[in-house]
């Protein structure tokens, strides 16, 4: 186990090293001049200049790498050029509000898809199977954006039942008044395209032979989805799971951006409509290493669920 | 004797068996909801060429309807009693002494009389609305349809290419070419895709030929993955190591030989992108990140959208909805019978 890990973490550094270049290369090459960015429309060329030396932009293009690197490793990446603000303490204010929404809506989300799936695979091929089939598709075919504009009008402006949007310093609150409607908006639309994923789960499950066994015992097909099968299908909805939860830190952007919720997600698409680089350069490192780390834990979690599991 | 000599008079091309393509343009034949879909796709398909070729919706930028116009079928806006602020009864009162623009006003004159203004008449309802300018929804929708369909379209393609290049030398030479391809997949993959599309949007310029860039350089991964497990199984293959033998050049054993018979699987892949690709560039476009503004897109009607829905001025978000729920259903119902047909190894699941 300790090899195990010693072998993941290890083989992880090159990985890292390679987004960090991919970053480092798309923001040099394609990016625009930072100096120019920062210094505005107005700015004379002596200013831009001075901007240039003092980012370190006139150094050879490594030891800009090296400045890249230290940046990373010591959590300094100083400041948002647009507001200032030092990119950590952004990261710090900004993570409660979107975990805040997306921690309820993955739970709900998995919590609801999973029953509705053994449901529908119970009733696998009849005319209702067929009928949700086709619903969700034609569901999924609507754009994410229609459902929330059509939901926050509905429910909030029509309805009154919710808060247009808003947010407020105490998490309760939130929890309680602002985050009720982003949440039930988010966990409907997904509801669709989790259900049909979970049904192809339990469907895969149905097809071998412990399943026959079991029934060929004599067990009632509910014993047999409910505790032969729901236990097996939990490797691929565990791997679900943990593919999005480094979303979880990006957040579901746009129900941020709808909703006004100062989370990590809104914040992003700021940076990039401001061509902020030093905070969207910062996610996406950060990020990355999370998306490692949780993918590693899913890995060893496999074995608590599954003892047939090997890691090596 | 006669009997067994008639047998094999078969004409050589009855006795080859059928090729894959045509076992699955048969299967294909036979999905009536395939059938169906297809025929919806392929009449969105001939609009979006009109589109471009400029027969339909060619003017969908002229003002032609009242702002806000109702559509013809709800019928016109009731009129709303103009509030006015009472005139003043007092005479008026000659400033001319102390205007300083006094001299101007004739010179203005005559140089206003060299531009003509037409105010065409304008409709009070059209036929599915207007928007805030008196435009026509329903050319806007048509135009709207497509640069999204055409970005969808053309993001897949760049995914699809560079996912199958990459993955054919991964999976065909494998060793150093295969491990350094292997980093790079890793690398892309490590960070969540809306991020990565987001890194990319930052740094390039707006537009539909960037948003094409963007989709394809953050969408390749799956395919590639694909792409290089088919080459890793085929590379080995009888065949190919015949066509090794008789000294076909190892472009050809990768593109001519081994590429025919895993294109099913790119076909399949390149399909399934463009719906992900038209959402995602619907969700860009909404965002202010993807095309430009002199262009309408789903995306950019949504967003119009928005703040009309609040005014009670439904028929844009409709028009947006229904043309685009429309269409993505029936390519992805397309998509599933084509997979069933190519694949019949994956009919049923999902």
């Amino acid at each position: 186990m300790a090899a195990y890990l010693i072998r993941r973490l290890w083989q992880m550094i090159p990985t890292l090293f390679g987004v960090v270049l991919l970053v480092f290369l798309l923001f040099k090459g394609f990016g625009g001049d930072p100096a120019e960015v920062m210094g505005g429309l107005n700015a004379t060329t002596a200013q831009i200049d001075a901007i240039r030396q003092q980012l370190g932009l006139n150094e050879p293009l490594w030891t800009q790498f090296g400045i890249f690197l230290k940046q990373i490793v010591t959590f300094d990446w100083g400041k948002s050029w647009a507001t200032n603000e030092a990119v950590s303490n952004l990261f710090a204010t900004r993570l409660p509000a979107t975990l805040t929404v997306m921690t309820p809506i993955l739970i709900l989300e998995t919590l609801l898809a999973i029953p509705f799936a053994i449901g529908v695979a119970y009733v696998r091929g009849s005319l209702t199977d067929r009928a949700i089939m086709v619903l969700t598709t034609v569901a999924l075919s609507i754009s994410f954006l229609v459902y929330v504009i059509v939901g926050q009008y509905v429910f909030a402006f029509q309805l009154g039942l919710f808060p247009v949007q808003g947010w407020s310093d105490s998490v309760w609150t939130n929890l309680r008044v602002y985050a009720p409607l982003p949440v039930l908006l988010a966990v409907a639309v997904s509801l669709a395209p989790t259900t049909r994923l979970y049904r192809t789960f339990f469907l895969d499950e149905i097809g071998h032979d412990y399943v026959r066994t079991a029934r060929a015992k004599g067990m009632t097909e509910r014993t047999v989805l409910l505790k032969h099968v729901l236990r097996n299908a939990m490797i691929p909805i565990l791997t679900n799971v943990a593919v999005s939860l480094p979303g979880i830190f990006v957040g579901a952007f746009l129900i941020e951006v709808f909703f006004s919720i100062p989370g990590l997600g809104r914040e992003i698409l700021l940076a990039v409509n401001r061509s902020d680089y030093p905070v969207i350069q910062a996610f996406a490192v950060y990020i990355a290493v999370i998306t490692m780390v949780v993918n590693l834990v899913t890995d060893i979690l496999y074995k608590l669920v599954d003892p047939r599991v090997v890691l090596k | 004797m006669s009997a067994v000599l008639v047998s094999p008079q078969l004409t050589p091309s009855a006795a080859r068996a059928r090729g894959v393509w045509a076992a699955a343009a048969t299967r294909f034949r036979t999905d009536k909801v395939g059938m169906a879909s297809l025929i919806v796709v392929v009449f969105f398909l001939l609009v979006v060429l009109a589109a471009a070729l400029g027969l339909v919706a060619k003017d969908w930028q002229v003002e032609r309807g009242v702002p806000d116009a109702p559509p013809t079928f709800v019928g016109p806006a009731a009129k709303t009693a103009a509030v006015a602020i009472a005139a003043p009864s007092g005479p008026n009162v000659d400033i001319s002494a102390v205007d300083p623009l006094a001299p101007k006003y004739a010179e203005w004159a005559e140089a206003a009389k060299k531009y003509q203004t037409t105010e065409a008449a304008r409709a009070t309802t059209l036929p599915f609305g207007g928007d805030r300018l008196g435009r026509d929804v329903l050319a806007k929708a048509i135009k709207g349809a497509e640069v999204s369909i055409l970005v969808g379209v053309a993001a897949a393609a760049v995914a699809t290419l560079i996912g199958t290049l990459l993955g054919a030398v991964a999976g065909f030479f494998g060793g150093k070419i295969g491990d350094f391809l292997e980093w790079v997949y890793n690398v892309f993959t490590a960070m969540p895709s809306i991020l990565l599309i987001f890194a990319f949007a930052a740094v390039f310029p707006r537009g539909v030929g960037s948003v094409v860039m963007i989709l394809g350089l953050a969408g390749w991964t799956g395919i590639y993955r694909l792409v290089r497990a088919e080459f890793i199984k085929h590379a080995v293959r009888d065949y190919v190591r015949s066509a090794e033998a008789i000294g076909a050049s190892t472009a050809s054993r990768m593109f001519r030989h081994i590429l025919p018979n895993v294109s099913h699987v790119v076909l399949v892949q390149l399909s399934i992108h463009v719906v992900g690709f038209i959402k995602s560039e619907v969700i860009l476009s909404y965002l202010g990140l993807g095309v430009g503004v002199d262009q309408v897109s789903w995306g950019t009607m949504l967003s119009e959208a928005q703040s009309e829905l609040i005014l009670g001025h439904w028929w844009q978000l409709a028009a947006a909805t229904i043309l685009m729920a429309v269409f993505v259903t029936a390519f992805s119902l397309m998509t599933d019978a084509l997979r069933d047909a190519l694949d019949p190894k994956l009919r049923g699941l999902e």
